[in-house]
């Protein structure tokens, strides 16, 4: 279950966040936040719920803009961008969401084939259904190619969901809390899959979680969102053994069992 | 109150950039034709019973009610031309826009909304998709190009109507009933029918995907998202209706 953890290559950075501040109204979400993820590494955000972590990815990916700072996503200003470069860079990124957003009027083959074909636009059929059947396979999902997601479980659609974003060979991968709302046993089928993913496709993840095992299974490094800041950075030892009350509430509280 | 003006105005504000993005993403390609297609048949396909009913019972029971009017004067033998001028002229554009504002605002409303919901509109903006071009501009070209359609088609089975009316009380062959309703029509006519199903198309469309793409988050954002669809789509419809009849005494 425990992989190597890799040695991090902290020259070379792929997504590096700068002093970013969003707020909602009166709401003040993320305060001056630094953030680097280093090429080929699985980083781990944890925090409790609300604190932002998926505006945090959000942010990065485009979808919504800071009110101040700056983001860099493999060396390109994602709030300078055009609408067709930023379209562009977006298929360099991978995003599974955290209810997996699988489109439900189509069967598993067409949320696969959707953003391919459409992106990909030289394609024939015959390379599309080959690309579809070996991603699928990938994440062990052959079978369902044909079923509606309402047939599937929780975990399924987490498979298929990330499995639609491989079909886009991403560098970059993000995790909206891949194990949230699923079966202890699931988890561990997940994380292995982020794992094989990291491995197979040789992406740069952030994987979002307030599950501490799914961070320990997966994490190459971590870092803790506390209080609109990230304050704590290291390997999830080091995170572990620190006296700070709020990482001990939040230890304590996964381990209650 | 200052608040209240204020949120309106900001209302006003999003629709008119709704409509500015609607008009550039309409000339700008690629086009999402397949889309287009596809929806327009989901939205004949899907209203064509109801509408078939609405329009004919409309037509038959029109005709009934004015019977006895006519009577008074001994006119009954212009029930067909003035079943023609009421049908074509206003009452097939306003049953169609209204089954359409219930029955296809309502639908478009709850899917566009619960995509919302449930990131799905996010999951196509990230991989790639204009979200905005593939569910919105071709959900507003199929219901401005799918309910002049529709509307033909109820102007028809409401003239069937209202020929069968006439028929438990006449001797009336089909052939001059539709002699007759072709004789009260003109080109007039006709054009504007065309013209009213087009503003009531584009209306319902524009105002259901804007309702369901701006929803809030929230499962009881489907439901506000396909209630206010219907809501305002119907009293838009009423709206138009009074300043196109306005406009087209002009031309009279
Ligand atoms: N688009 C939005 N508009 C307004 N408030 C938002 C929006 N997105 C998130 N929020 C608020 O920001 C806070 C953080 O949200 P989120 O990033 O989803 O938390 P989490 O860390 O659990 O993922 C929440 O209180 C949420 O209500
Ligand atoms: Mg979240």
């Amino acid at each position: 279950m425990h992989k190597p953890k890799i040695q991090v290559d902290t020259s070379n950075v792929v997504i590096d966040v700068r002093k970013i501040s969003k707020s909602f109204g009166d709401l003040h979400i993320l305060q001056e936040v630094d953030l680097q993820l280093y090429n080929g590494e699985n980083l781990v955000v944890l925090g409790r719920s609300g604190t932002g972590k998926s505006v945090l990815i959000k942010l990065i990916s485009g979808l919504l803009k800071p009110d101040a700072g700056e983001i860099q996503v493999l060396g390109q200003h994602v709030n300078q961008l055009n609408e067709s470069e930023l379209r562009e860079l977006r298929l360099k990124i991978g995003f599974s969401f955290q209810n997996s957003a699988l489109y439900d009027s189509m069967t598993v083959r067409e949320n696969l084939e959707f953003p391919l074909i459409r992106n990909k636009r030289n394609l024939t059929r015959a390379e599309i259904n080959r690309e579809v059947e070996d991603v699928l396979d990938g994440v062990g999902m052959l079978s369902s190619i044909n079923q509606m997601p309402s047939e599937l479980s929780g975990g399924q659609r987490k498979r298929i969901g990330i499995a639609r974003t491989l079909i886009l060979r991403p560098e970059i991968m993000m995790y909206d809390e891949p194990t949230a709302g699923l079966d202890p046993i699931t988890c561990l089928d997940i994380n292995g899959l982020i794992n094989e993913v990291q491995e197979r496709y040789q992406t740069s993840s952030i994987i979002i979680t307030h599950d501490l095992a799914c961070a320990k299974t997966v994490g190459d490094r971590i870092v803790m969102l506390l209080d609109s800041k990230f304050e704590r950075q290291g390997t999830f030892e080091q995170i572990f053994n620190s006296e700070d009350e709020r990482v001990k509430a939040f230890y304590d509280y996964n381990f209650i069992l | 109150m200052i608040k209240k003006i204020k949120s309106i105005l900001i209302e006003f504000a999003h629709i008119h950039r709704y409509l500015m993005k609607f008009f550039r993403e309409l000339v700008t390609p690629p086009y999402e034709f397949k889309e287009i297609i596809r929806q327009c048949f989901e939205i004949g396909w899907k209203s064509l019973p109801l509408i078939s009913m609405t329009g004919f019972i409309v037509g038959f029971v029109f005709t009934k009610q004015s019977r006895p009017s006519l009577e008074e004067f001994g006119a009954t033998s212009w029930l067909p031309s003035l079943i023609s001028i009421a049908i074509v002229r206003s009452l097939a554009p306003l049953v169609t826009a209204l089954i359409a504002a219930g029955k296809i605002g309502s639908q478009i409303g709850a899917e566009l909304s619960s995509m919302k919901v449930t990131e799905q509109i996010d999951a196509m903006e990230v991989s790639g998709t204009n979200p905005f071009k593939y569910l919105v501009v071709s959900r507003v070209i199929a219901t401005t190009i799918g309910i002049p359609i529709l509307c033909f088609y109820v102007s028809g089975i409401g003239l069937l109507g209202g020929y069968l009316s006439i028929r438990i009380h006449d001797q009336m062959s089909f052939l001059s009933f539709f002699t007759q309703v072709f004789e009260a029509i003109g080109y007039i006519d006709l054009s504007a029918m065309i013209l009213r199903a087009v503003v009531f198309g584009f209306t319902i469309g524009a105002v259901s995907c804007y309702a369901g793409f701006n929803s809030s988050k929230g499962t009881e954002g489907v439901g506000k998202a396909a209630n206010s669809a219907v809501v305002t789509s119907m009293f838009l419809v009423f709206l138009e209706e009074i300043i196109i009849v306005q406009f087209l005494a002009i031309f009279n």
